[in-house]
């Protein structure tokens, strides 16, 4: 497996193959659907200025999303594991995080949807340029978006598979028969694809 | 991290809650690589490589560890931003 590679001058490059370039825009894909609605068309088609302006003033939500992978991309602010709260101080907790995320979970969706959009266009056009492989490269705000993606990717199919910190976990001794077996294959190469990403980064 | 405290001599003796300060915290994930958050902690709070691996070791094997601190609405901005890098924060007031 090849990795990222920083590039003179800001930003860095990987080589993809052809099956590589297909799974990770697939990937991002269905983190747009997981994180969607966003606040833009994703067609990028005519948009009436009356519901863009609704859409500024509208208020977030205030409840945790039910679902679990949604749920670890937009956490609660307040309470959190390894503290005893009473119940007056967890009903104080519950409070304040849904204030909070109703001032900024909308944003922290859009952010995340443009990020995975921008991984989705650059991977399209590696496919316009044709050829059974390429070489992608991104400047610094690029490797940021990318960065950003594939944390997200991992996060979702993490809490998908139910990862733990164990390494013996049965997970990674899956049967080739096993359904999770290819998502825990995607998960484990996305982690050496954002690896590889950070090494570029770190100063 | 050292923050200088002057008492003046009139203080009140009930000290009100809002002077206790808030903290952002980090909660240890089994998804999130070590050297990614390592990175958060460079690049958003600007902490030098050692004590941004001090912080990422401290949230690795104490399950938690409280990366800044200040007023409630500056956390805020904290967590906030954690949670647009993916990591798990709270903020909570260091009492």
């Amino acid at each position: 497996m090849t990795g990222f590679e920083a590039v003179p001058g800001g930003g860095a490059a990987v080589a993809l193959d052809e099956v590589e370039i297909s799974i990770l825009r697939s990937l991002a894909v269905q983190l747009l659907e997981l994180v969607g609605p966003g606040d833009e068309p994703a067609d990028g088609g005519d948009h009436d200025p009356l519901e863009a302006l609704d859409a500024m003033f509208a208020e977030g939500p205030t409840e945790p999303p039910s679902d679990p992978a949604l749920a670890r991309l937009f956490p609660d602010a307040y309470g959190g594991p390894g503290r005893k709260l009473s119940a007056r101080e967890e009903e104080e907790a519950r409070t304040y995080s849904a204030e909070f995320r109703r001032y900024t979970e909308s944003d922290l969706r859009t952010r995340k949807r443009e990020d995975a959009l921008a991984v989705v266009r650059s991977l399209d056009e590696l496919t316009a340029a044709g050829g059974p492989g390429a070489v992608l490269q991104v400047d610094a705000d690029g490797a940021r978006r990318w960065l950003g993606t594939l944390n997200d990717l991992r996060l979702a199919i993490g809490a998908r598979l139910e990862v733990t910190e164990d390494e013996s976990d049965e997970l990674y001794q899956l049967p080739d028969s096993d359904p999770r077996k290819p998502m825990v294959m995607a998960y484990l190469w996305l982690g050496g694809l954002q690896e590889s990403l950070v090494e570029t980064l770190l100063p | 991290m050292e923050i200088e405290q002057t008492e003046s001599s009139g203080a009140p003796a009930e000290v009100p809650e809002p002077d206790v300060p808030w903290v952002t915290v980090v909660h240890n994930d089994p998804v999130n690589l070590m050297s990614y958050v390592t990175y958060v902690f460079q690049a958003y709070f600007g902490y030098s490589k050692d004590k941004a691996n001090k912080l990422m070791l401290d949230v690795h094997h104490k399950g938690r560890a409280i990366v800044s601190s200040g007023t409630r609405e500056e956390m805020e901005r904290d967590v906030q931003a954690m949670h647009g890098y993916g990591l798990w924060a709270t903020l909570q007031q260091d009492r």
